[in-house]
């Protein structure tokens, strides 16, 4: 194998609550200590000891953030999983196991190396006690590839002394094990493969970081006061994200209050019903939960709609239906976030494309759902709310001011001859609303059973549909508020990408393979629903459009086809729907699968679009 | 949820409050409950509690579910905010909107099929929570807007206007209350002004979950002969056990009662209980001996009413919270934001 430096994809396959988790962050984080962007995955079981768990990471000089599908070095501690473990390296590339025990079946392909490290016999000579030597060869492991990939070591003590700052003797046993790791590959192996890294200076002004921690943030600088929740994988860490970063910023100096309160809710029915009476209060406040925590919530959403109350939902969606793969992504809730609840709902979503923008986006939902007064859903993932991604550090305007909407002041209301809550006085769809407390004259009923436009009970097929058509102004008003969607257009080009959400990773870096096979397309990164007009033009301009997902039913090129005028033949899904986060690999072969580059022609398919289904 | 304004008639003669309120200002739409609905009673003695509490007109946030008891909510103080929410949920929204401002008075109106069938896991977690507001059950043993099926309230035996007759035990809101440590429990019957408007005044005046389950007969629907929530059944079988005066702190007035006969008790505000024991040997302070003489009486077919359980003692939810004293929707965005030189020093642990 030639030089491949700073470029190839490593996996470790491990059992989980073994202490993997820390060596293989420790691993990530000190390649982008050392200004290698890179990129990392965890596929995690739903189980908190003795399953198999993997994690992926792929070292990438170009910065591309998707796994490229391709698996260049297997570390194989898991004897359960060794049989898919060998199959999956590519060709050329690399096995490590732990050769305490002979592994014949290890052997079984001659088209990689296969490297043997007696780890446990290691750790067993070195370390005392059973579940010391369990960590330890974890962390041995991690040594072994320092020593491999020409990983800096200063780094990884560096980063030790960080995480274990309170305990500098755990800083000295995790050395120890390195050191045995990687001392042992330095005199039997040769060091460094092929297949190493080199210092760049690529990740100054970045930060890794997964996207609930991002949004978590975001609650907080967007002055979000109250959060109630019920615990679900895989939202939980967002709210364990708010509480952490509210306990330290967000206590009054003085008096030791808590500017927040931090409700764990009896289930998602009375976590949304919390987030509703909070914001109907004039408090930001927001939820978050997955897939069966939005089904729960579905009826709440419906009388947030009608009712015109401001929420924000962060849905980090997980595989489905039912219970599905908890712990697994997809883009599975596309449908039910724009359409949730019985009777005529539309919802405002946002779909973040990596943590940075579930930061932005969390400030700007907070702005959306006051300003509309409605609720708004982040639709983010497993793979963005759960796995580190490398961002351009955050960044905070100290000038922001929340944008709280149509909230009439006591001066306001008592000026006023009447109030009139659901009235649209400006045209834009969108009424004024009153807080409680504030002046007797803006008292209103709220109700989820019909109104008029002044907030009286009504059951007047007239009066219902006022205030009903009203609600699709305000819908229509909220497609230029919303985040426009990101456009790359050549005019020349006639073959397109749509893709939204983590797929943006992968679909540039697939068009940047594609566009080496010659074949270039036009993107368009959906931020947001309602679909704006630039979205209709973008597709009207376009012969043949790929429509990437992470799910089987292709369920925004639905929403795309009834919601725009775009006919539906032109839209030709990718789908991906295995769990694993999708790959440029994918994108690449179904589009080079309908797409020849020598001609550039597609074959369109009239009438029934065809849809390639299945995962990579 | 029906509301037909009601045309404000000023007479100078009508008494007023300290505010220089009078009773009419303290009503809401006129009720389009059947003649003769027990709901309409509770509703007049609310509009009488909150008058004679001196409350704010916008300070009071009147909260329901769906049925005929949430319709209750739109026919007092129109000058405060109300929420219809969905069925059974009442008690989030008041848990949201209580942590957003708690500053206000929240009362909640319920019935037996919106707290305990489709509501029962909410009533369970606000009680544990001890949310601080007034929550009435309008207890009727019946579902009337789905016209006639049984509740979980409906007792062993009763028989259904068409006939049937119930089975199940049923669920008593104030056992179940005790159970789960409910700070302030009552029962009182929709034809007991006397009673009920006290216990009304000293729920809304008591820091955490005060609950009051109102016995409140259905005229159309379970008011017959083998009922046993009829209001001729309720006024057979109702003993009063320990009746309520309400002494708001700035109207101290020397009470009129013999002492030992008499258990005062302060709350938070200064304002004062005076517990009225009309059975000596009842001690409303204690838990396990309240939950037992109820448990006694309706085994004899009786429910006993009054205060039956208080605890001054009880965090309500803000305490626990560490919530400070101004309410979090009135907190500036800049004591909110940490801002960019924080969020800089933040980011340092993801490098």
């Amino acid at each position: 194998m030639t030089d491949r430096v700073n470029d190839f994809a490593i996996k470790i396959a491990t059992v989980n609550g073994t202490g993997s988790a820390s060596a293989n962050t420790l691993l990530m984080k000190s390649i982008f200590r050392s200004g290698i962007p890179v990129m990392g995955k965890n596929y995690f079981p739903s189980n908190i000891q003795g399953l198999p768990t993997w994690y992926e990471i792929r070292v990438t000089r170009d910065a591309y953030v998707a796994r490229s599908g391709k698996i260049d070095v297997m570390v194989a501690m898991n004897a359960e999983t060794y049989a898919r473990d060998v199959r999956e390296v590519a060709s050329g590339g690399y096995l490590i196991y732990d050769s305490t025990w002979p592994r014949p079946n290890l052997l079984a392909r001659d088209d990689i190396t296969v490297l043997g490290v007696p780890l446990a016999k290691l750790c067993n000579e070195n370390f005392n006690g059973v579940r010391t030597r369990i960590l330890m060869k974890n962390i041995c492991y991690a040594g072994v590839l320092a020593a491999l990939l020409d990983l800096d070591v200063e780094n990884i003590r560096g980063l030790l002394a960080e995480t274990y700052a309170k305990k500098p003797q755990l800083v000295d046993s995790n050395m120890k094990a390195i050191t045995l790791g990687y001392d042992y590959a330095k005199q039997n192996l040769q060091c460094p493969l092929p297949l190493r890294v080199s210092k760049l200076e690529k990740t100054a002004g970045h930060i890794m970081i997964d996207g609930n921690t991002a949004a978590g943030l975001g609650c907080v600088f967007a002055g979000a006061t109250v959060g109630a929740w019920y615990p679900i994988t895989p939202s939980t860490s967002l709210m364990d994200a708010f509480k952490s970063f509210a306990d330290k910023l967000r206590v009054d100096p003085d008096t030791g209050r808590k500017n927040f309160a931090f409700i764990q809710a009896e289930d998602e029915l009375a976590a949304i019903g919390m987030v509703l009476g909070a914001n109907w209060n004039g408090a930001r406040a927001f939820t978050a939960t997955s897939g069966p925590g939005l089904s729960l919530m579905n009826e709440f959403l419906g009388l947030a709609y009608y009712a015109e109350v401001p929420a924000v939902l962060f849905d980090i969606q997980r595989v489905g239906p039912s219970t599905g793969m908890p712990t697994r992504t997809q883009q599975c809730d596309i449908l039910e976030g724009a359409y949730a609840s019985h009777g005529d709902t539309k919802h405002v979503c946002l779909y973040p494309k990596d943590p940075e923008e579930c930061f932005y986006f969390t400030r700007d939902a907070f702005d959306l759902a006051e300003r509309l007064q409605t609720p708004v859903l982040v639709m983010s993932d497993l793979d963005i709310g759960m796995n580190d991604w490398m961002c351009p550090d955050l960044k905070w305007d100290d000038g922001y001011v929340p944008d709280r909407g149509k909230v009439l002041s006591k001066d306001e209301i008592a000026k006023l001859e009447k109030f009139h809550r659901y009235l649209d006085v400006d045209g834009d769809g969108i009424p004024y609303r009153t807080l409680p407390g504030v002046h007797p004259k803006g008292a209103y009923f709220t109700r989820g059973s019909g109104h008029t436009q002044y907030g009286a009970y009504t059951e007047d097929s007239a009066e219902y549909q006022i205030v009903l058509d009203r609600l699709s102004r305000k819908f229509h008003t909220a497609k230029r508020l919303v985040p426009k969607a990101a456009i790359e257009h050549d005019p020349k080009i006639d073959i397109a990408i749509v893709a939204y959400g983590s797929s943006d990773g992968a679909v540039r870096e697939a068009r940047d393979i594609l566009g080496s096979h010659g074949l270039t397309a036009n993107y368009m990164r959906l931020r947001s629903f309602p679909f704006g007009e630039d979205v209709e033009k973008f597709l009207e301009a376009h012969k043949l459009v790929f429509v990437v997902e992470q799910n089987r039913d292709g369920q925004m090129r639905s929403l795309l086809t009834l919601e725009t005028r775009v006919d539906k033949a032109r839209l030709r899904s990718l789908l991906h729907y295995s769990g694993l986060p999708i790959s440029s690999e994918f994108i690449v072969n179904g589009v080079l699968a309908e797409v020849s580059p020598k001609t550039r022609k597609p074959e369109v398919v009239p009438a029934a679009a065809k849809t390639s289904g299945g995962a990579a | 949820m029906t509301f037909l304004p009601k045309p404000k008639v000023r007479h100078p003669s009508l008494p007023k409050n300290s505010l220089g309120l009078t009773r009419r200002d303290y009503e809401g739409g006129l009720s389009t409950l059947c003649a003769g609905c027990g709901h309409d009673s509770i509703t007049a003695a609310l509009i009488e509690a909150t008058w004679g509490l001196d409350i704010e007109p916008q300070n009071m946030v009147k909260l329901s579910g769906i049925g005929c008891s949430s319709k209750t909510t739109a026919y007092f103080v129109s000058g405060g905010h109300g929420f219809n929410s969905v069925h059974g949920r009442m008690p989030s929204i008041a848990m949201g909107a209580n942590a957003a401002n708690r500053d206000l008075i929240y009362v909640g109106v319920s019935g037996d099929g919106d707290t305990l069938s489709i509501g029962l896991g909410q009533f369970c977690h606000a009680i544990r929570r001890n949310l601080n507001m007034a929550y009435i059950i309008e207890n009727n043993g019946v579902y009337g807007l789905t016209k006639g099926q049984f509740s979980a309230s409906a007792d062993v035996g009763t028989r259904a206007k068409k006939g049937e007759v119930n089975q199940q035990p049923p669920i008593d809101p104030v056992l179940l209350a005790l159970t789960l440590g409910a700070t302030f429990v009552a029962r009182s019957f929709s034809g007991d002004k006397q009673q009920l408007v006290p216990l009304i005044q000293a729920a809304m005046r008591h820091k955490g979950f005060a609950l009051i389950d109102v016995l409140s007969p259905c005229v159309t629907f379970n008011d017959h002969e083998g009922s046993t929530k009829s209001y001729q059944y309720t006024r057979e079988h109702y003993d009063a056990a320990v009746n309520v005066d309400f002494v708001p702190f700035q109207k101290e007035i020397s009470a009129d009662y013999a002492a030992g006969d008499v258990l005062p008790v302060v709350l938070h505000d200064g304002s004062r209980i005076l517990l009225r024991k009309l059975d000596a040997s009842y001690d409303p302070t204690d838990r396990a001996a309240a939950s037992m003489a109820i448990q006694e009486h309706l085994k004899k077919g009786e429910f006993l009413t009054g205060l039956l359980h208080v605890d001054t003692n009880g965090k309500e939810f803000h305490e626990v919270n560490e919530t400070p004293s101004i309410p979090l929707n009135q907190i500036p965005h800049d004591r909110l934001s940490p801002g960019s030189a924080t969020l800089a020093k933040v980011l340092a642990r993801y490098r």
